[in-house]
C-alpha cells in the first residue's frame, strides 16, 4: 500500500532495460533526428543541382586555390580528431585520467582549427566570390550554388562549434575529477555525437565538394 | 493513508506549514515530475484549443452569409492559417504529449521520465512559441494558410514580420516535441519494470513509441525546410532555394514540407488509436483482440506514412507514373487501419459492454474516424483530388480525421484518466451529454463541406457562390452549438475536481496496466516500490471471465 510518501528519494531510479545507460540511448536518438535535419538540408541541395537547368559550376575548379586542397586538409583534420577523441575514452577506461585529458584537449584544437579554417573559408569565398552577399555588386553567381554551399557548411559548422563547446565542459569536468573512469559512459556520449558530426561532414564533402 | 498520499502527485513538494501562492507556483513550474508536467503540457494545449476554436468561429461566422459581413479579406485570410497552426502545433500535438507524460512511465512501471530536465524544457519552449505565433495578430498576422508555401511565403509576397515569428514559432514546436520523444523512448526503452517486455507493454505505450520515431524521423525535415524559407526571406536575393525567379523551385518546399506535415497526421492519430486501445477492451471487459497484430500495424501505418506524401501534390504536376505509384502507396494505408478497426469490433464482439462516456467516445470514434478514412481513399485517387484539390471536400476529409478522431479520442482519453489524474470521478450525466452533443454537432459542422466540396466550393475563400448558403448556415450554426458544448466539458471537470467523488486504485474495476494498480492520483515517482510485472498470456476468447482480466498484480 502507499502508506509513505517517497517524496525525496527516486524508489526506483535508472532501471535499464537495455543494459545501456538513458543518456546513449537520449544520444542516439538525438542524433537520428539531427541526422534527418541534415538529410532535408541534403535534399534541397540534390534537387537544386540535379535540375536540368541549374548550371551548377564546377566546385572542383570553383574553390580554386585556397578551396579544395585546404578543404581536404581540413577534413583530415576532422577525422583525426575523431580518432583522439576515441584515445580519451580508452585512456579513460584504462584509468589515465592524464593521457585521456591530453587527448580531450588535442581533440578540442582539432575541433577550433576546423571552424577556423572553415571561417577563413567563407571570408574568402564571401570577398572574393559572392561579394553581393554582403552588400557588393550585383549577382553574377549561382545563388543556388552559395545558397546550399553556405547553409549546409554553415549548418555543420554550428555542429562543430557547439561539439567543441561540449568537448570543452567534459574536459573541465575531468579536470575537476568529476568524469572519470567511474562514469566514463559521459565520454562515450560526447563521442558519439563527435563522431556523428564527422561522419556528415565527409556526406557533406562529397556532395559539395568532390561530386 | 496519510493526508499527503492522499493528494499523491498534486501535494506540495515540502512540508512549509504555510505556502504562499509564488511557492505553489514554483512547485509546479520548476517540476520535474512528469505528471505534472503533463498536466501543464494537457492545460496549455487545451488553452490552445480554446484559441485556435474562438477564430474558428470568426471564421463560421463570416460565412454565414454569402458577400463580406463583418472583417476585410485581409484579416479573413489569417484565420484559417492560424486556427490550422493552433490547433495542430499547439493543441493536438502537445496534447498527446501531455497525457503521454503522465500514463506512459507508469504504463511503464518506472518512476518518472529518463530525462526529466529535458521534459521540462521542453514544455517551457511551449509557451513563448505560442506567443510568438500570436502575436503576430498585433503585427500584422502572415495570410499563408499553415502550409507556409513559398513564392506565397517569402519576402516578396509577405513581408510582414508575423510571418518570421510564424516561422520561428513553428521551429521551436518542432524543437520541443523531438525533445520529447528522445524521453519517451529512452523512458520505454530502458525504464520499463521487471518482467515487461515489449510486446508486454500497454497499447498505448506503444502508440507513444511508434509516435515518437514518426516525429524523429519527420519533424526535422519541417525545420530544415523551414530554415530554409526563413534565410530566403531575411536574406532576399542572397539565399535562393524557393523563389522560382532565383532558380529556386517552389515544389522543393512542398516536398519537404509534406515529408513531414504527411507523418504528422499520424502524430495526431496514433494516440489516440492507443487511447482506444485501452478504452475498449477496459469496457468491455475482454482483452483486446489480436494485440501483436495492433502493435505491428501501428508501425506499418508508420512506415507506410513516410512514402506517401506527394499525395498532397497531385496537382503540381508531378510526372504521371509518380502520381500513381503514390496513389497506390496511399490506398495501402487502409489496410493496416482496416486491420485495426476490425480488432476493436472483434473486441468489442461478445463482450460484456459499459457505455460510460470515454467508451462512448470511443465507439464514436469509430464510427466517425471511418468516415473520415474514407474519404481520405477517395482523395488518394489521383483523377478524384484533381477535382476535389482545395475544396471544401479537403476541409471535410480533415476535419473528420482531426475532430471526429483526434479530438474524440483526446475526450475519451481525458475522461478515461480524470479519475486517476485526479482522484475524483467526474460527473456521469453531463459527460454524456456533452459526448452526444459534440457528436452530434460535428456532423452538423463539416458532413454538408463534402457536398459543398464535391460542387466546387473552395477552401480558405473569403466569399463563396450564394447557392452554398443554406449549407454554410447550417454549418455555422453547427459549429456555434458545438463550441458552446465544450463548457460544458470544462465545467464538469473543474465541478469534479473539487466535488467528485472520491476513488480508488481502479476506478473502472476493470483496469489491466500499471497504471490502475497505483493510487489516483499516483504519488510522487508512481510506484510506492519498483512494480513487478506478471506477465499476462492474451488469448481471446468469448469464455473470459471479466476478473480474470484484473490479473497481472505488481509486487505490493
Ligand atoms: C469548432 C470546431 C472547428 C471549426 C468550426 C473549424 C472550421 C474550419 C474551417 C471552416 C476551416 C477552413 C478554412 C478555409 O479553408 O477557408 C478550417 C481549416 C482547418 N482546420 Fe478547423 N475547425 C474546427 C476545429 C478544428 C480542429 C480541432 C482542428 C485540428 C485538430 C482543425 C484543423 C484544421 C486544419 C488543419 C485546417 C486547415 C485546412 C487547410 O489547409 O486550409 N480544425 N477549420
Ligand atoms: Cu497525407
Amino acid at each position: 500500500m502507499a502508506t509513505h510518501q517517497a517524496t525525496e528519494a527516486a524508489p526506483n531510479t535508472g532501471a535499464e532495460s537495455l543494459g545501456v545507460t538513458n543518456g546513449k540511448i537520449g544520444m542516439w536518438t538525438f542524433l537520428v533526428m539531427d541526422a534527418m535535419t541534415f538529410a532535408g538540408f541534403l535534399a534541397g541541395y540534390a534537387r537544386l543541382r540535379w535540375s536540368p537547368e541549374s548550371g551548377w559550376p564546377n566546385p572542383y575548379t570553383e574553390f580554386g586555390v585556397i578551396g579544395i586542397q585546404l578543404t581536404a586538409f581540413n577534413t583530415f583534420v576532422l577525422i583525426c580528431s575523431s580518432v583522439s577523441m576515441v584515445h580519451v575514452l580508452s585512456e579513460t577506461i584504462r584509468g589515465n585520467m592524464d593521457r585521456a585529458r591530453k587527448w580531450m584537449l588535442a581533440t578540442i584544437i582539432g575541433g577550433l582549427i576546423f571552424v577556423g579554417i572553415q571561417g577563413y573559408e567563407w571570408t574568402h569565398l564571401i570577398l572574393d566570390k559572392w561579394p553581393y552577399l554582403v552588400g557588393g555588386e550585383g549577382v553574377d553567381y549561382n545563388t543556388n550554388f552559395a545558397s546550399t554551399f553556405l547553409s549546409l557548411t554553415g549548418f555543420h559548422g554550428l555542429h562543430v562549434s557547439v561539439g567543441v563547446i561540449y568537448n570543452l565542459i567534459i574536459y573541465l569536468g575531468m579536470k575537476r575529477g568529476k568524469i572519470g573512469k567511474h562514469n566514463s559512459s559521459i565520454i562515450e556520449i560526447a563521442g558519439l555525437y563527435w563522431h556523428f558530426v564527422d561522419l556528415i561532414w565527409i556526406l557533406v564533402f562529397t556532395f559539395v565538394y568532390l561530386i | 493513508m496519510g493526508t499527503h498520499s492522499k493528494y499523491g502527485y498534486l501535494s506540495p513538494l515540502t512540508d512549509k506549514a504555510s505556502k504562499s501562492a509564488l511557492h505553489y507556483v514554483k512547485e509546479w513550474f520548476y517540476t520535474t515530475d512528469a505528471k505534472r508536467i503533463g498536466v501543464m503540457y494537457t492545460l496549455f494545449g487545451l488553452m490552445m484549443g480554446f484559441l485556435g476554436g474562438v477564430l474558428s468561429i470568426l471564421i463560421r461566422l463570416e460565412l454565414v452569409q454569402a458577400g463580406p459581413d463583418f472583417m476585410n479579406a485581409e484579416f479573413y485570410a489569417t484565420l484559417p492559417g492560424m486556427h490550422a497552426s493552433l490547433m495542430i502545433f499547439f493543441f493536438i500535438i502537445p496534447l498527446f504529449t501531455g497525457v503521454g507524460n503522465f500514463i506512459v512511465p507508469v504504463q511503464v512501471g518506472a518512476p518518472d521520465m529518463a530525462f526529466p530536465k529535458l521534459n521540462l524544457v521542453g514544455f517551457w519552449l511551449l509557451p513563448p512559441a505560442a506567443l510568438m505565433a500570436i502575436s503576430s495578430y498585433f503585427l500584422t498576422a502572415p495570410g499563408f494558410g499553415w502550409t507556409g508555401y513559398p513564392p506565397l511565403s517569402n519576402s516578396i509576397y509577405s513581408p510582414q514580420l508575423g510571418a518570421d515569428l510564424w516561422i520561428m514559432a513553428v521551429i521551436i514546436v518542432g524543437t520541443s516535441s523531438t525533445m520529447a520523444a528522445v524521453n519517451f523512448l529512452a523512458t520505454v526503452f530502458n525504464m520499463r519494470c521487471k518482467n515487461m517486455t515489449f510486446f508486454q507493454m500497454p497499447l498505448f505505450t506503444w502508440s507513444v513509441v511508434v509516435t515518437s520515431f514518426l516525429i524523429l524521423a519527420s519533424t526535422p525535415v519541417l525545420t530544415s525546410a523551414l530554415l530554409m524559407l526563413q534565410l530566403e526571406r531575411t536574406f532576399p536575393g542572397a539565399f535562393q532555394f524557393f523563389a522560382p525567379e532565383g532558380g529556386g523551385d517552389p515544389i522543393l518546399y512542398q516536398h519537404l514540407f509534406w515529408f513531414y506535415s504527411h507523418p504528422a497526421v499520424y502524430i495526431m492519430i496514433l494516440p489516440g488509436f492507443g487511447m482506444i486501445n485501452e478504452i475498449i477492451p477496459t469496457f468491455s471487459r475482454k482483452p483486446i483482440f489480436g494485440y501483436a497484430v495492433m502493435a505491428w500495424s501501428m508501425a506499418a501505418i508508420a512506415v507506410l506514412g513516410f512514402v506517401v506524401w506527394a499525395h498532397h501534390m497531385f496537382t503540381t504536376g508531378i510526372a504521371l507514373k509518380v502520381r500513381v505509384g503514390f496513389m497506390f502507396l496511399t490506398m495501402l494505408i487502409a489496410v493496416p487501419t482496416g486491420i485495426k478497426i476490425f480488432s476493436w469490433l472483434a473486441t468489442l464482439w461478445g463482450g460484456s459492454l459499459k457505455f460510460d462516456t470515454p467508451m462512448l467516445y470511443s465507439l464514436g470514434f469509430l464510427a466517425m474516424f471511418t468516415i473520415g478514412g474514407l474519404s481520405g481513399v477517395v482523395l488518394a485517387s489521383v483523377p478524384v483530388d484533381i477535382e476535389l484539390h482545395d475544396t471544401y471536400y479537403v476541409v471535410a476529409h480533415i476535419h473528420y480525421v482531426l475532430v471526429a478522431g483526434s479530438v474524440m479520442t483526446i475526450f475519451a482519453g481525458l475522461y478515461y484518466w480524470f479519475p486517476k489524474m485526479t482522484g475524483r470521478m467526474y460527473n456521469e450525466m453531463l459527460g454524456k451529454v456533452h459526448f452526444w452533443l459534440t457528436a452530434i454537432f460535428i456532423n452538423v459542422t463539416f458532413f454538408g463541406m463534402h457536398y459543398m466540396g464535391v460542387k466546387g466550393m473552395p477552401r480558405r475563400y473569403f466569399d463563396y457562390d450564394p447557392q452554398f448558403e443554406m449549407l454554410n448556415v447550417v454549418s455555422s450554426v453547427g459549429s456555434f452549438v458545438l463550441f458552446a458544448a465544450q463548457f460544458i466539458w470544462v465545467f464538469n471537470f473543474l465541478w469534479s475536481l473539487k466535488y467528485g467523488k472520491e476513488v480508488g486504485k481502479n476506478p473502472w474495476k476493470d483496469g489491466t496496466h500499471l497504471e490502475w494498480h497505483t493510487t489516483s492520483p499516483p504519488q510522487h515517482h508512481n510506484f510506492p516500490e519498483p512494480p513487478v510485472w506478471t506477465p499476462i498470456v492474451r488469448h481471446h476468447g468469448p469464455h473470459r471471465e471479466a476478473d480474470e482480466l484484473t490479473e497481472p498484480v505488481p509486487a505490493e
